[in-house]
This record gives C-alpha cells, structure tokens and sequence, in this order.
C-alpha cells in the first residue's frame, strides 16, 4: 500500500505522505488529518475540542487554550491543501456540553472555516448529539465513493473504512533513543486516522485493540514527528 | 566521670536553672551512671531554650546533636507542666526520613524510661496506620516525630489551630539537607503557619552538619518579620569540629583506567580493607555503581564475607532488612548510595571506603562521618579514585576535608509551585485572606523577597489556573466572600489536595517482580500469564523500554533475566547469565561542586604539586603539558584535533555533567549556524567534546568564526530559549512544576494512571502553554527550576561570564592525553540532543529505501 517517492528525499518530502486505501489515493498530513485530493475533502478524527474546559470543570485547570490551539492547527491544514470539505470523523468535543463552554473567539474561529467549506460532523461517543446547532451537516456515518468514513472502526477483516476513535500512537526505539507519537495506521483496505486533538493522548498500537483489527495482516504505520510524517518498519514498533 | 558540673546539682527537677547549673536532676545523675560528661553544645542550647532563642546547632556527625536537640524540651516537659489550651502537642520534631524520625523515636525511649519522665513520644509517617494518624489529631504525644509532608497534612485541617495550639519547640534535623530544597521551602511556610498557630512564641531548633554558610539556615530558623529591612537570625551554637578525620586515597597495584566509574581494578585492595575492620560502608555515587561494586564484591568473596546492597531503588522491606542487620552487627559490609547518607545511626561502623570521586566538599565530609559515631575519635575513609581525573578530585576532597572547608550552597528563593501547593492547602484549613496569607508567607526566610504581585499570581494560579484568557472564573477552586477571604468551592477539593501534598515527584518508575524458575519456564514468551512474584524493586521505566525479553541485568545483587512488562511491573527470572548489563539510572549523579571544581583546576595549573600525585598521573599530566597545554585556574582550555576523519573540540570548564551538558547543545547550535556540521556531543563532569564535520582548527585560523565569541555570554539569550523550548529536560522540570502545583494529579497507588499517561499530557500541556501563554507563571517556575536544577544554566552562566576573554584555543594534530577520558565517555554515555526527528526521518528513509531497493 506504500506508494512511494523519487529516491531525492528533502525536507519538504515528509510534510506529507501518499496512502492508498482500496485504490484511493490520500495524503496522510504530518498534522494527522488525511487529505482526499478527488473530493478535496479533508478527514480528520477526535478533536476533542473543550476537554480542558472539562478537566477544569473538575478542578483540574488545565490551560483554555486546547481549542483554538486545536482549531488554528485545522485552519492551517485546511490552508494547505485549500479543502473543500471538512469531515471531522467523531468525539469532535470531549462531552456533550462542550459547545456550550466554547469561548466567543473560539466559535468565530470555527464559523470562518465553515464559511469557507462543508462541514461534515459525524458522530462520537463522546458527543453524540452535541454538534446539532453548531453549523455544518450531522450524520452518524457516510459513505463516500464506497468507503464509509465513521468514528469507531469495524471488527477484524473490515475493508472500505477510515475511521478514528482509537487515538492510535506507536512507539519506537531506535539507537537507544525512545519515542512515542501518534500515528496512522492502517492495511491497503482501512485506515485509523490518529487523534487531531491537542490534549489528545495514545493507544499504542501493539495494544490487543489494534491486533484484532488487523488479525495477521500486515499493518503500516506512519508517525507523526515534529517536522514530518515518518512511514516506520513495523519490526521497530514497541508495546508499552 | 564525673564534670565539674554535675557536682553543683540540683536536688529537684525542674526548669532548666540559670547559667552554669544547667542541668537539672534527673538529667544530671542519668548522664553520671551512664558515665557521660554533658558537652558544652548540649548546655548551652538548655540555656537557649530557657530564653526561649531559636538556635542552629552546628556538629559533625557523632556530636550528640540529636540528644542536644531534645534535652531542652525533656527538661521543660519533665517540670511543671503549664495549662493546656489546646490539644496539648508540645514538642514537633520534623527529620527528612521517615527512617531517621523512627530511629531517633527509639533513641529517645532509653532517656525517657530510664530517667522515669512521664513524657509522651510518637512517630507519625505515610506508614502510620489510618487509625492513629486520626486520633494523633484529636489525642496528640506531647513530642510528635514527624517528616514535613506530615506537617504539611495536619495543618490543612481546620483542626490545625486547636492541635498546635500549645506547641513551645520544633525540632528541625539535618536541616542542611532539607533547607535548599523543595521541600524546605514547603516546610519553611508551615513553619510560618504554626509560628501564627502557637499561643506562645515557638523556639525552633536546627540540627545540622558543618556548612560554609550558616547564616543561610539561621535565617530559615526564625520568623522574617522585617523582610524589606533586615535579615532576622537565630542565635547560633557551634560545637566545632570534630577530631580530624583520617582519610588515605587507595593506590592499588593495577594501573589506574582512563574513564569508567567501576573501580574494578581496586577490588582487591578494598576486599583486603573489609576483611581488617568490623563493619564498613562502600560509598559509591549510583545506583549503577552500587549494582557493580556490590557484584565485584562478591566475585572475590572467597571468605563469604557478610556483604549487603542498600539503594533507593530497592523494595523498602528488603532495606529495612540490611539496616537492621547492620545495626545487629550481622554484616560486615554494606555497599550504598546516598539513602545511607543521612545521620542515622546504623551501628558501629569503622571504616568509609568511598568508591569514586565524591564530587563535593561537604557530602564527602557527612560519608565519611558515618565512620565511628564519636567526637573524639577520628573517622577512618579510604577514597578510591575509579579513574585518573577522579584522582585529582579525591585528592580535592582530601585537602578540603582537612582544612574543614564546605561547599557554599546558593541562598536560595523559595519555589512557585510549592507556594502554590500551601496556598491551597491553608485554604482547605480554613477561610483565608490574602493578605494575613501574603504577611504570614513572607516570613518565611525562602519567600521574605516575594512580591505581593507574584503571589497574587500564584492564588490566581490556584482559584482559576491563573490564564490570560480567563475563561475558568465558574470553575474556581477558591471563591472570595464578600468578607474578602478566600474559600475553597468544594469539599472535594480538599480531599484531592491531601492525596498530592508534598514536593516529591517520581519519575516513573517500574516495580521489578521476581519470578520462581517454575514460573518463569511457564511464561516464556506468553506476557498474558506473568504474574505474581517477588517485588525486588523500581528501576527507571527508561531503562527497561531498551530491554527484550531474554536480555539480562543486573538489579537488586542478583543476575537477572527479563521475561517481559505487564502494565507497570517488570517480571524477571534468575539466571546465571556472564554478561548482563548493567541498568543507568537516571538519578542520584550529583555533578561536580564549584568549589571541589576550582581546587582541581588550581591543582592542574600548579606543577610543584604533582609529585604528591601517583605516579601514572603526573605522567599524564606532564604529556599533557609536553603535547597541548594544561587548563588554568581562571580561563577555560579548548582543543581542536582532527580523529578518523571527523573533527573534535574539546573543552575544559570543571563545571560539572548538567552544565556541560548544556553547554554542549548551546555549542552544537551555534557550530551549525556557522556551517561548522556539528555531529554530536558528549559530556562528564570536567569537559566536553564536540565533533563535526568541519575542520575546525582550519575554520578558526581562517578567522572563519571567533572561539570567544562561541563561548560569549549571550548564548544564555535567545539560544537557550529556542533550545528549551522543545528540550526534554524542559519538559520533565515542567511536569515536576504542574504536579507540585496541582495542576496534574499525582499518582497514588492501586487507582494510578500510568506515569507514562502523566508524561504524556504534561508534555502536550507544555506545548499548547507555551504557545498561548508564554509568560504563565507555572512556566516561568519551570524556568526558574532548569536554571539552578537540571540545565544548571545558573553555573554556566557564571562560568561564561568568568572566561570572558579568556578562552586559550590550540589546535593539535591529534588527540591529547587529557581529552582521552572525555573521548571515552562517547558511546557509553548517551548523546543526550534533540537528534529524535533525524532518528525517525533515518527509519523513515531506511524503509522506503528498503522498498524501494
């Protein structure tokens, strides 16, 4: 499923990286968010938009800034590949009242990209219902060119999906150096996207979560770095 | 024997008298049976007590001070006792181990009972159960044994005034190992709280070793009550120094390695010293180190030798066992790291032998005290140099321990985050007002320069995180009334304060289970069946990310194999395998100190004084001198030499592993500005090296950049922020800052996220504060920490400041004899720079090479 690049790498080369899912062409962006250049659609999973305003609200005052954090991060990737459409692939908010708790500034920033493309929310479980008034159209799930983009993937041998929910992260140690970074993962049939959120945290993806979903095919991975999005040898990966 | 003191006494117990009849009955007579003659210190603090003056006791080890420290309040308690008016607690006697504040509540039963005072004695630890910490609050002993996050507990509890109400005395011991610290700064404020609690003034009385600078401790000892116009101090009692301690550096007949810090060509020599005296404790500076030394011990044991391991990150029952063995006179030998540092009394030891340089002047001083607990007889210490440079810092230690001279300790501003942490604990006691709080604060002697707007921050910090964007006012955790006293919004607050209490942040750790033979054959490659097994210790979660099951190590004296990871334990199996590896553990390396750093830089610069040196030292030296130069007392020595096709510079500042360390990153930076390809770097507590791509011995003769303006001062500027920005050290210092603040809760056992969770959203936190709110003040105590803790950036800032114009470069066609022991540490130590990116983006490329092949 890898498809790969003249052998000249540079720097601009790891911005982003093509994936195919079942015959789709993507680009998988080092922010995390996939791009689908045929529907210029841009997919991203698991913003998780006000969950520090939802750890405060139980006395941990974690800094209000994972929204527009969050959102400027989207407004930038969107910029880049000029999308079309936003698909945010569920748990958009950490809980259901998270629209409520949103700061003015936030929500504007949040009405100027729905001006400029269609908003497509899908469904999470942590926010089943809370995207209803915010602009943009709510499904459970759709099916686009016969791949359904919905939030928690399917069982073992599903094929034709992108998902997210799963947070996936991998782990890798290399010359002695330990890292630990979100990332895709995925087979040429389905693909995990990971968590665009920025308090999001990780499930490795040597977790049983991932096993069973990709049985004893062959899974890929891709990490997200600081200046990059890295395909990585599954024989690197680490368990926690 | 019987003083000239005890003749005049007293025939009824009382209060202490006036001058020169001191000490009163029973007192005098108990200390005539046990043929004791009472120390001029011990009187003289009676005397203090009796005008009710805080007072710092100086004395080595073996002084008494203990006993010092409580005769006062056993003559007070055992006069006529006055009114009670609270719950009756007297005497608070805080120690930094839970340890030492139990084996000095068992030191004290032996005056209590046999002198028949009607004195109440009780220790009160994380270990007290439940039930007795509940009615010590309500039922108090009248002397109360104590660690500071106790105290720290007891007075959030609205009870607090009641409890301390009749407290007269606290006891603070080894307050040279508490004051510069985190801790100390917490106790400091509840010094503060309980000065406010107490009916009557409270005495305070410090305990402590030699130090260079006592005003520093007296200062901490009493009630800052001008703190814009003058120090206050508490009087000051020295009880001079001790006999002179009798201290020989081993030469031993293998020659002596270039680098390395196993000491194993000494093993013999220090095999022979264990056998000729009664118990001796090995010192050695790691945990690492104490692994090894203790693995060489026994390899030679052929007279099976009692030898035991104690270190920090062995299970507590299993060093528990080791210190009663000592105390019981069952060893022979203990090797140890500093979790023996500290004045407990663990027997009758008769010999130091400090594996390694001691890296300062005053912890040397304290180990060495270990050595026969009396005054007035000499310590014994053998110091084994494990390589050539640490014979020039034994030898440092040496003269500095024989012309009784310490390390000056830094006076130190009292910490944000802690600050942070006893705001909201006095809240959960009670209603309070900011300014009572902000008076009460400053008298701390850590917190006496603190700025009403800084701590208006921090109680901001406290109520609503103390954002720009405040967007929490309806989640406040503190709420002003209309009175103007802040109130905590909720009872759970106060419980989630009480789990979190304290300055003591693990790094995550991961527990070390033993498991049986049959066990282990059973789970052979099946991580779903490992359970069960021995707890051996907690080893640094790091190291065992590197491991696969089948590699073996080292750990707790046994050779063990690893069978694999089940959440937060490591399940391990015995082997006897020949190699294993040994675990580095990221803790317990304490760098070189200023003032050992300065002697061995004059000890370089000083020719005549090489004779005194072993031989194969002063042959280096002199090669050194015949192919390079020698560094010098007030400038800094670079070299350029090129080396298998890459190009090294290698400096030499003595300023100790973190400040060199981060020297080096600040280094590379500025070399691959100016083109010079900088490959990576390694440092070690007297120099680092550099090596690049670029020649550099040609790049500085072709003026192609300026060495002085390489080490300029501004590096602290700009480069320092754009390096601490993404640095991990940055991180780890800020998620110690957001736990200790409350901003992250701590972890607690059995209902724990993972440390690896905590490490994760503290960084990610850090990223998203970083950008919004660069100027938040939990970042700006982070900063504050980095510079005087790990980056150390306050030492290279005084060492840049001091070479400033005074770098002495010389290019070299090859290696130089002094730099060969920096060399080595390449490949052993780990690079530590920001090459993660390059490290992914290599696997990155090798995969699509591979592919693409």
């Amino acid at each position: 499923m890898l498809q790969l690049k003249p052998d000249r790498l540079g720097i601009d080369d790891f911005v982003d990286q093509p994936v195919v899912v079942c015959g789709k062409a993507f680009r998988a962006d080092m922010s995390g968010a996939l791009y689908w250049p045929a529907e210029r659609a841009l997919i991203v999973a698991d913003l998780h938009l006000e969950k520090g305003s939802a750890f405060a609200g139980r006395g941990q005052m974690l800094p209000p800034y994972d929204t527009r954090d969050t959102l400027d991060r989207l407004a930038r990737v969107i910029d880049r590949y000029r999308a079309e459409t936003v698909i945010a692939l569920g748990d958009s908010f950490h809980d259901a009242e998270g629209p409520s708790r949103m700061h003015a500034d936030d929500l504007q920033r949040l009405r100027l990209m729905q001006d400029h493309c269609e908003w497509i929310w899908i469904t999470g479980n942590h926010d089943p219902a809370a995207t209803g008034h915010l602009g943009g159209h709510v499904r459970d799930e759709i099916t686009v060119e016969g791949l359904r983009l919905c939030h928690e993937p399917g069982p073992a041998r599903t094929t034709h999906e992108i998902a997210g929910h799963l947070h996936p992260a991998a782990k890798v140690v290399l010359n002695g150096l330990t890292l630990r970074r979100p990332c895709f993962v995925g087979n040429s049939l389905r693909l995990i996207l990971p968590a665009f959120g920025s308090y999001t945290g990780g499930l490795n993806v040597m977790d049983e979560a991932f096993g069973s979903m990709f049985a004893s095919e062959r899974m890929a991975v891709w990490l997200l770095g600081q200046e990059g999005l890295y395909p990585v040898a599954t024989r690197l990966l680490r368990p926690d | 024997m019987t003083g000239a003191r005890q003749r005049r006494r007293r025939s009824t117990a009382a209060a202490s008298g006036p001058a020169g009849d001191p000490l009163p009955e029973p007192f005098a007579t108990w200390f005539r049976t046990r043929g004791w003659t009472p120390r001029a210190h011990q009187l003289a603090l009676i005397e203090a007590s009796s005008a009710r003056r805080s007072t710092l006791l100086i004395a080595p080890t073996g002084a008494g001070k203990t006993l010092a420290g409580f005769l006062p309040s056993l003559v007070r308690l055992s006069g006529p006792r006055r009114e009670k008016r609270g719950a009756g607690l007297k005497v608070l006697y805080i120690s930094p181990l839970k340890a030492l504040a139990t084996d000095v509540a068992r030191n004290l039963t032996a005056p209590i009972t046999e002198m028949g005072l009607k004195i109440r004695t009780e220790t009160r630890t994380g270990d007290t159960s439940l039930a007795r910490r509940q009615r010590q609050r309500v039922k108090p002993p009248d002397i109360l044994l104590t660690t500071p996050e106790q105290v720290a507990l007891l007075l959030s509890h609205g009870d607090a005034h009641h409890l301390f109400a009749d407290l007269d005395t606290v006891i603070l011991d080894e307050l040279h190992a508490l004051a510069a610290s985190k801790r100390g700064d917490l106790l400091a404020l509840d010094l503060a709280r309980l000065g406010n609690f107490a009916r009557e003034p409270v005495m305070t009385i410090g305990l402590s070793a030699t130090v260079a600078r006592p005003s520093e401790l007296r200062a901490y000892l009493v009630a800052q009550t001008e703190p814009e116009h003058v120090r206050l101090m508490s009087d000051v009692i020295d009880a001079g120094t001790g006999a002179k301690p009798d201290v020989t550096i081993l030469e031993a007949r293998e020659p002596l390695p270039w680098s390395g810090h196993s000491a194993r060509y000494a093993m013999a020599e220090i095999y022979a010293a264990l056998k000729r005296h009664r118990l001796a404790i090995v010192f050695v500076n790691t945990r690492m180190q104490a692994e090894l030394v203790f693995q060489e011990l026994w390899r030679i044991n052929d007279d099976g030798l009692a030898i035991g391991l104690h270190h920090g990150s062995l299970e507590a029952g299993r060093r528990r066992k080791v210190e009663a063995a000592m105390a019981s006179g069952a060893l022979r030998a203990v090797v140890a790291t500093s979790t023996l540092d500290l004045g407990i009394d663990w027997g009758d030891v008769d010999l130091v032998i400090h594996v390694g340089a001691p890296k300062g002047a005053s912890r040397f001083t304290q180990r060495i005290g270990r050595a026969n607990h009396r005054l007035d007889e000499p310590s014994r210490a053998l110091l084994v140099p494990s390589n050539r440079f640490e014979v020039l810092e034994c030898r440092a230690a040496l003269e500095a321990a024989n012309e009784g001279a310490q390390d000056a300790v830094l006076s130190r501003t009292g910490a944000l985050d802690v600050l942070a942490q006893h705001v909201l604990g006095m809240a959960c006691a009670g209603p309070v007002h900011p300014d009572a709080l902000f008076d009460e604060v400053r008298r701390a002697a850590p917190y006496s320069d603190l700025d009403r707007r800084t701590f208006d921050r921090v109680v901001d910090f406290v109520a609503t995180g103390g954002y720009a964007l405040k967007s929490y006012d309806r989640f406040a955790k503190l709420r002003p009334g209309d009175d103007g006293m802040l109130r905590i919004a909720h009872p759970r607050i106060a419980q989630q304060y009480r789990l979190n209490v304290g300055t003591i942040v693990d790094s995550p750790v991961i527990r070390v289970r033993l498991l049986g033979s049959r066990r282990a054959m059973r789970s052979a490659g099946k991580p779903g069946t490992l359970a069960g097994g021995r707890v051996l210790g907690e080893i640094d979660e790091y190291f065992i990310e590197q491991l696969r099951p089948g590699d073996t190590f080292v750990f707790a004296g046994e050779v063990v194999r690893f069978e694999g990871l089940r959440e937060t334990e490591a399940f391990v199996s015995r082997t006897s395998a020949t190699d294993p590896m040994i675990p580095s553990y990221g803790g317990g390396k304490f760098p070189l100190s200023t003032h050992l750093a300065f002697r061995v830089r004059r000890m370089l610069a000083d020719r005549s004084g090489w004779d005194a040196l072993p031989a194969l030292v002063a042959e280096w030296l002199s090669l050194q001198a015949e192919r390079s130069e020698l560094p010098g007392v007030d400038d800094v020595l670079v070299e350029t030499f090129p080396r298998d096709r890459r190009h090294y510079l290698v400096a030499y500042p003595f300023e100790g592993r973190l400040a060199h360390q981060t020297l080096g990153m600040l280094l590379t930076r500025r070399l691959e500005r100016i083109g010079a390809r900088p490959l990576g770097f390694v440092a070690n507590d007297y120099g680092l090296s550099l090596w690049c791509d670029a020649d550099l011995s040609q790049m500085i003769a072709d003026r192609a950049f300026d060495l002085g303006s390489l080490f300029s001062v501004d590096m602290l500027g700009d480069d320092l922020d754009a390096w601490l920005a993404q640095s991990s050290m940055m991180k780890r210092t800020f998620r110690i800052a957001a736990v200790i603040a409350g901003l992250i809760e701590r972890r607690h056992p059995g209902r724990e996220k993972s440390g690896r969770q905590v490490t994760m959203s503290t960084d990610l936190v850090y990223d998203v504060l970083r950008r919004h709110d660069p100027g938040h003040i939990l970042l700006e105590a982070a900063w504050r920490d980095a510079a005087t803790g790990l980056l150390d950036v306050a030492r290279l800032g005084e060492f840049l400041s001091r070479i400033e114009g005074r770098v002495r470069h010389v290019a070299l066609p090859r290696v130089s004899p002094l730099s060969v022991p920096i060399l080595l540490e390449i490949g052993r130590e780990m690079v530590a720079h920001s090459a993660r990116e390059h490290v992914l983006r290599d696997a990155a490329e090798a995969l699509i090479r591979e592919a693409t092949g």
